[in-house]
């Protein structure tokens, strides 16, 4: 528990009767939870670890609901967390002893589905993959597809621009995005795009995506469809050493080849999957890719054909490529549970996310074997190797004094890993609490101070979702200070016409 | 006394912009300067020229990943990724003829600044998509850095896409890294000829409906067709609706075959392969059917259904154009005069989209904002987010319009 939260506002605490009266004037009935039992459905996000009880949650049905209960916050200096389904996993979601959560679960209608324009407009807590099935009778999908589609919210995807395993190919939410609806802290509502492509002026719907809520609360999304491949093929290739692996990836990607699905799973992950599941996959690899391939049937087994020949030619020990979609199905079954897999054989893991150069894997997860042995702590790891983003699975036991600790400083190595090697420290799941306090590691204070005037342009008291992203909170007054120097003309041996 | 600042490196650039804040006098930025014509004249005292920092800096067709300096020519970085048969999958423009400047001349951080991306979009995204990180230098005098230079990145806000389609309004680009993809193996593309907009809208509708993966889908009607270089689609005296489709060729083979019997109610179909296709996409992705005295010219913006009633909208008006992107994109010229921008503006928001002035005298652009009016609550959180990165006003001020 090594992450500390800006220190709570006491006058606010002192002041949480009048303002949750206040609330249920604009919220009605069970829209605002306050009695402990209920605010602890909410103490945390998929982040566990971390915890807190806010001052209260409201529940808003509408815009202008929610557009009322902001503006409020803001007069009475409340911090507003807003939160979706709550399955992030950087702890963007943790509630702030002084502040409200600002659940959006009841924005849960699909309002439009326009194949004329291939979109479909949704309230944000509308899950991700509730859209997928809403158009699928028609031949469409929507793209991103997040391991935790089930239940996460496509407001959360927007706030957190969240990825998947079809994303080397088709793109993170941020590509998948036409259109939303925002209220910021003032309760001003804005619209930000629409059905057409491109912006016309700033891309605010570019510096909204990945927020994690921090700018403004999405209220209404409008997302691209796409028309279902018409065929989908998976192989199976398993290799005695990692560097072969991902020498595999690398031919892959140098033939021109932009798999749907290219994921990587080292020998402990193979084996609790396989322990977990049963999905044959074979137990004497160091790794293991499950490469897909989907588009015209034509397309895809000729590129099956030359993906088997490149996995060949990089001394694939196993290579099978699914004969049926059942047979593809099971193939990603081991992958697909591997974070359960990985629950049954540790009381405890700790799932990261980083991104690194694919050519660097081999030296990455050589490094990661050594720190793993330095802490003390397993480390299991599930790799989109497409995209070159890891997601490590430190094991411990948060019962045993000094585990938590220990994972922490792990993960921490682990990340600064992953800047030194040119990569970054989130591929998907954002930066939260969780990360916070690694961003120097890849931003210069310069570099921090300007997103932070970002923020000040859509939200000046700093009253959204703060303590998050950011290590050091600055004040927006002190943010917009600059020093003139009156000087020479710089460098003035070079020519000038 | 207007001074032309030359830096060689950011620390230079950085330099220019810090001497500009104290001089108060703002800086215009060029790269190549290929798209000065595009948006507001700028009050600036100074002009700020990049190029100076130019070339590729590093190039990994492995990593699916290049970055260069700002101002390194598109020719240059073309070059390069068609040796590993890589390339920009968002296909960009070559504005510079249209703008009255010369072809092959433009910049990688001009083509990101002005988020131009060609007929590709609708397949593979825009210039932003591909933009995964930069450094630069904010109104600030400060060195800022945004992004990465790997193909997933969530870390901190997304800036880099907020610089793309700025016109460096927010900051100065020194270095840029951009996603690059495999070239297709083969092209081709399926022509349907006398189609009315609405039924080529629709066929494109159909085509882009099913899995066929098509990477243009176009509407020219037939005096726009007529000055095509492209012999069959400039000889058909009709009106031409283009489906693109590329990859591998058995792929092409397949997928053309099914377009075909999608359109085969439509009209009489024809194919160009390689070299026709490629000049064909190159034309609308250049915006090359603008006649050369065409007074004002604007792109509009809209849902992709919306284009064929946008093009009846603006056919009682004295001027023509044709459709991209599905249909939603309209490239329309006109007369320059503030009546005939007010219906192209009009019809576009109606539509639910926005249109921009590309070309016109200086005159026009008096009287007409280049870009699409903005309500009044984003205005203001625009200007905001550029005061934060600029808050003197000393980059490119007056380029996108009074905000």
């Amino acid at each position: 528990m090594s992450i500390a939260m800006p220190a709570p506002d006491a006058d606010v605490i002192a002041r949480r009767d009048g303002f949750i009266a206040a609330l249920r004037t604009l919220i009605p009935g069970e829209g605002v939870i306050a009695d402990e039992k209920g605010l602890r459905t909410y103490e945390c996000d998929g982040l566990a670890a971390y915890r807190a009880l806010p001052l209260a949650v409201v529940l808003p049905e509408t815009v202008e609901e929610v557009s009322a209960v902001m503006a409020l916050a803001g007069e009475h200096n409340v911090k507003v967390v807003p939160r979706g389904s709550g399955t992030g996993l950087s702890g963007g979601a943790l509630p702030l002893t002084d502040g409200i959560i600002l659940g959006l679960g009841k924005f849960n209608r699909i309002l439009e589905i326009d194949y004329a324009n291939r979109c479909v407009t949704v309230q944000p807590g509308v899950s991700n993959l509730a859209i997928s099935q809403a158009v699928s009778a028609a031949g469409f999908y929507y793209a991103p597809d997040p391991s935790s589609q089930i239940a996460c919210s496509i407001g959360g995807n927007v706030a957190e621009n969240s990825g998947g395993v079809h994303c080397l190919k088709y793109g993170v939410t941020t590509n998948n995005l036409l259109g939303l609806e925002m209220v910021l802290m003032s309760g001003e509502v804005i619209r930000l795009g629409g059905k057409h492509f491109d912006s016309d002026g700033y891309d605010l719907l570019g510096i909204l995506t990945g927020s994690e809520g921090l700018l403004g609360v999405v209220t209404e999304v409008t997302v691209r469809i796409l028309p279902k491949p018409s065929s989908v093929q998976a192989l199976l290739l398993g290799f005695a050493d990692v560097v072969d692996a991902g020498d595999c990836v690398a031919r892959i990607i140098a033939a021109g080849i932009i798999p749907a699905g290219l994921e990587m799973m080292d020998k402990p992950a193979v084996k609790a999957a396989e322990d977990y599941c049963h999905a044959g996959y074979p137990l004497d690899v160091e790794a293991l890719l499950i490469c897909e391939l989907d588009g015209p049937a034509a397309e895809v087994s000729e590129l099956v054909d030359r993906v088997e020949a490149i996995a060949r030619e990089s001394r694939a020990t196993t290579l099978r490529r699914s004969q049926s979609e059942e047979e593809r199905a099971r193939f990603w079954l081991g992958r697909k549970s591997a974070f359960p897999a990985v629950g049954r054989i540790s009381p405890d893991y700790y799932c990261m996310d980083g991104t690194i150069p694919r050519g660097q894997l081999a030296h990455v997860l050589a490094r990661m074997r050594e720190l793993s042995a330095h802490h003390g702590l397993g480390v299991v790891n599930v790799f989109h190797a497409g995209d070159g983003n890891l997601h490590p699975l430190i094991l411990y036991d948060a019962a045993r004094e000094g585990d938590l600790q220990k994972t922490e400083a792990l993960a921490g190595d682990i990340l600064r890993l992953c800047v030194e090697v040119g990569g970054v420290l989130s591929g998907e799941h954002g930066i939260g609490i969780e990360k916070r306090d690694l961003m120097g590691a890849m931003f210069t204070e310069d570099d921090l101070k300007q997103q932070q005037r970002i923020k000040c342009a859509f939200d000046p008291e700093g009253l959204l979702n703060p303590g998050k992203v950011f290590p050091v909170l600055h004040r927006c007054a002190e943010l917009g200070a600059m020093h003139v120097h009156h000087g020479k003309l710089p460098f003035p041996d070079l020519p000038r016409f | 006394m207007a001074e032309t600042l030359r830096p060689a490196s950011a620390e230079e650039t950085r330099q220019a912009v810090a001497w500009a804040l104290g001089e108060e006098t703002p800086l215009e930025i060029v790269g190549a300067g290929t798209k000065r014509g595009f948006g507001h004249p700028v009050a600036a005292g100074h002009l700020l020229d990049l190029s100076a920092l130019s070339g590729i800096v590093a190039y990994e067709p492995a990593e699916l990943v290049l970055t260069a300096h700002a101002a390194t020519p598109m020719a240059e970085i073309e070059a390069a990724l068609a040796q590993s048969r890589q390339q920009l999958a968002f296909e960009p423009p070559d504005l510079g003829p249209l703008l009255g400047a010369p072809a092959e001349r433009a910049t990688l951080g001009g083509v990101l600044a002005a988020n131009l991306s060609g007929p590709r979009r609708i397949l593979a995204g825009a210039a932003r998509d591909h933009a995964l990180g930069l450094a630069m230098v904010s109104g600030r005098a400060e060195l800022v850095k945004a992004g990465g230079k790997v193909v997933k990145n969530v870390t901190g806000y997304d800036v880099t896409k907020l610089i793309c389609g700025s016109w460096g309004t927010l900051g100065v680009m020194t270095e840029v890294s951009v996603k690059v993809l495999p070239a297709p193996e083969r092209t081709r593309t399926v022509l349907v000829a006398g189609l009315e907009p609405s039924a080529a809208v629709a066929c494109m509708g159909r085509a882009l409906s099913s899995p066929n993966e098509v990477s243009g889908a176009a509407y020219l009607p037939a005096t726009v067709a007529a000055r095509s270089a492209v012999s069959y689609v400039a000889s058909a005296g009709a009106s031409i609706t283009a489906l693109r489709i590329e990859g591998p060729p058995i792929s092409v083979g397949a997928r053309n075959e099914a377009l075909r019997a999608l359109c085969a109610g439509d009209g009489e179909i024809e194919e160009l392969h390689s070299h026709n296709s490629a000049t064909f996409w190159q034309e609308l992705r250049d915006a090359s059917p603008v006649p050369a005295d065409a007074p004002a010219v604007w792109r509009l913006s809209v849902p992709p259904a919306a284009g064929a009633g946008i093009m009846a909208a603006l056919a009682p008006s004295d001027g023509e154009g044709w459709l991209d992107w599905g249909g939603g994109l309209v490239w329309w010229s006109c007369p320059a005069t503030g009546a005939a921008g007010a219906v192209v503006r009009h019809v576009a928001e109606a539509a639910g989209g926005h249109a921009t002035l590309v070309r016109a005298p200086d005159a026009l652009k008096a009287e007409v904002p280049v870009f699409h009016p903005q309500p009044a609550g984003r205005a203001a959180l625009s200007r905001r987010v550029r005061e934060g990165f600029d808050p003197r006003g000393i980059l490119n001020p007056g380029r996108m319009g009074a905000a």
